[in-house]
């Protein structure tokens, strides 16, 4: 669906793009992943043909977006970064007029408008203005826009940006609902997010790709910190966490005599077991075993730094 | 088509549903108003060798109206879609970059023309009371408003490049008049040239925006006056379309 080739992008002598390449298979739900001022909502631009790269390709369903971008615009649904919508209309009128720009015939309109403020749950606030509305509401009239023209790939630029938890799950859910019918292509810098949401991640850093592929197969190369607290005298405790072996381990006495050990280099899967284990044959009562899933912050430290092996 | 017209009534509902539109109407009656009721009060009753329309013309309100109106009905038009940030939305649904600009100008010169109907309705009071043709007859009032639209084609679309160039209203609105005021004021210089006819003397005489309007106002078609106003509209459309336009250069 979507083929990106050596995008580069420069804003004067700064480089935002430097040579991306990617590629997203149709149906997939695709997280794109990084830090602020990593190029995502640059590639996204450029993907739904608002901005031109400096150099390199970029195809939506087979079509150039710089050559052909009326077709590529056709094929997309797009909801920009801070999801802008005109504050002086109503919801229905606003989608209507939407609906009319991406020219949907006037006999279906009325019928997908009120399909898609059903799915995205803004069907009670249609008569309402935008500038009235929450911003839960707003972002999800605007994956309605998105939506609206049945697109064949939707680009949505951080969907739960500034949302509260609640509204963070609903939005989630449609998101999720949407896969199979739709390729979508999702920026976030929150790894839960994507986490819960996508089948891939892109993880973009400093206008580079840094890593593409499964979640799970990510997050494995990178440091899981395991924390173990164990009923023992502080030294014993001490001399035991370094002799696991398990990378740095940090040890701080609690006031109720028990010693928390947190092992920051825990990746084997069988970390775990053998602290158990361990602690077990000496007769220590162990209360708390955990692992600690890593943020994007780690993840990001392990691939810059040598993908993930012991430093 | 219907993509256009779409376009359109969104720029014109932009106008009325919020009370902006309704300030500058109110605002351009105000002065219509008054700047009709002193041409008549200058009159006096007395006998008048040209016409009404033409009185109009040649005081300073309606000079005053287009200079100062034109950058506010037009500064909203691109740079307020920059600011929100809806630009990038409308830019990237499936119409081309014409379209926009084409229908942001068709708004503003739509709302403009519902501006001057006061004008008309000031015409038909004066004929109602006149009762005498040879004051204000048919022709002079329609040629005006062919005028009226004309100046107005002009400074819409210099107004719509002044708000293609920024993502700040004000910017837009104080470059768009500074345009307008330029324009207006090389062709004031005209008056001072008198038969001079050194190169710049000509020139503000072939700018002379009043020289253009006078000419309609006593009920004629000047062609040239026409090609003047149409091809300055169409350059400033061709403008704004590149400034559109480069957000997509490389």
């Amino acid at each position: 669906m979507i083929e990106v080739e050596n995008l580069t992008k420069r804003y004067g002598q700064h480089v935002a793009l430097d040579g991306l390449s990617f590629s997203v298979d149709c149906g997939e739900v695709v997280g794109f992943l990084g830090p602020n001022g990593a190029g995502k909502s640059t590639t996204m631009r450029i993907l739904t043909t608002f901005m031109a790269a400096t150099s390199g390709s970029v195809r939506v369903g087979g079509d150039c977006v710089f050559e052909n971008p009326m077709r590529v615009r056709e094929r997309i649904g797009y909801m920009p970064e801070n999801n802008p919508l005109p504050t002086d209309l109503r919801v229905g009128d606003y989608l209507k007029f939407r609906a009319q720009l991406k020219r949907l015939a006037n006999g279906d309109s009325a019928n997908r408008i009120a399909g898609v403020m059903e799915q995205c749950g803004v069907a009670d606030v249609a008569g309402r203005f935008i500038g009235q509305l929450s911003r839960g509401y707003r972002q999800r009239v605007g994956l309605a826009d998105a939506l609206l023209a049945k697109p064949e790939l939707i680009v949505l630029d951080e969907p739960t940006a500034g949302l509260d938890p609640n509204q963070v799950r609903s939005v989630r859910r449609l998101i999720r609902g949407l896969a199979g019918g739709h390729t979508v292509l999702i920026s976030s810098h929150i790894l839960s997010e994507i986490e819960m949401t996508c089948d891939r991640v892109v993880i973009l850093h400093e206008g580079r790709l840094l890593a593409s592929g499964a979640l799970e197969e990510l997050m494995a190369k990178a440091n899981a910190v395991v924390v173990a607290e164990v009923r023992a005298s502080f030294i014993d405790a001490k001399k035991w966490a370094t002799k696991l072996a398990l990378g740095q381990a940090e040890c701080a006495a609690q006031q109720d005599g028990y010693v928390r050990c947190q092992f920051a280099d825990a990746k084997s899967a069988h970390a775990r077991e053998k602290i158990f284990a361990s602690a077990n044959e000496r007769g220590w009562p162990l209360r708390e075993l955990s692992r600690q899933a890593p943020s994007l912050e780690d993840l990001f430290v392990s691939l810059t730094h040598g993908k993930g092996g012991p430093k | 088509m219907s993509v256009f017209r779409a376009l359109v009534r969104r720029e014109l509902s932009a106008f009325f549903q919020g009370p902006t539109g309704f300030i500058i109407i109110a605002a351009v009656l105000f002065l219509i108003g008054l700047g009709f009721v002193i041409v008549l009060s200058g009159l006096n009753g007395q006998a008048t060798p040209i016409p009404v329309t033409q009185v109009f013309y040649s005081t300073y309100f309606f000079w005053l109206i287009l200079l100062l109106i034109a950058p506010i009905i037009t500064m909203r038009s691109f740079a307020m879609e920059r600011a929100s940030g809806t630009y990038e939305s409308l830019m990237t649904a499936p119409i081309g970059d014409w379209q926009v600009v084409l229908s942001k100008f068709a708004g503003a010169l739509i709302f403009y023309a519902i501006l001057w109907v006061p004008l008309l309705v000031c015409s038909v009071v004066v004929r109602f009371y006149v009762g005498e043709s040879a004051v204000l007859g048919l022709g002079p009032v329609v040629t005006s408003a062919i005028g009226i639209l004309l100046v107005g084609c002009l400074y819409m679309s210099m107004g719509c490049f002044a708000s293609a160039l920024t993502r700040n209203q004000a910017v837009a609105a104080v470059s768009g008049f500074a345009m307008g005021a330029a324009l207006f004021f090389t062709g004031f210089f005209s008056y001072f040239a008198g038969d001079r006819s050194d190169w710049i003397s000509q020139l503000a005489r072939h700018v002379s925006l009043a020289n253009h309007m006078e000419s309609f106002s006593r009920g004629v078609i000047d062609l040239s006056a026409v090609i003047f106003f149409l091809s300055l509209t169409a350059l400033f459309l061709y403008l704004t379309h590149k400034v559109v336009e480069s957000r997509r250069w490389k």
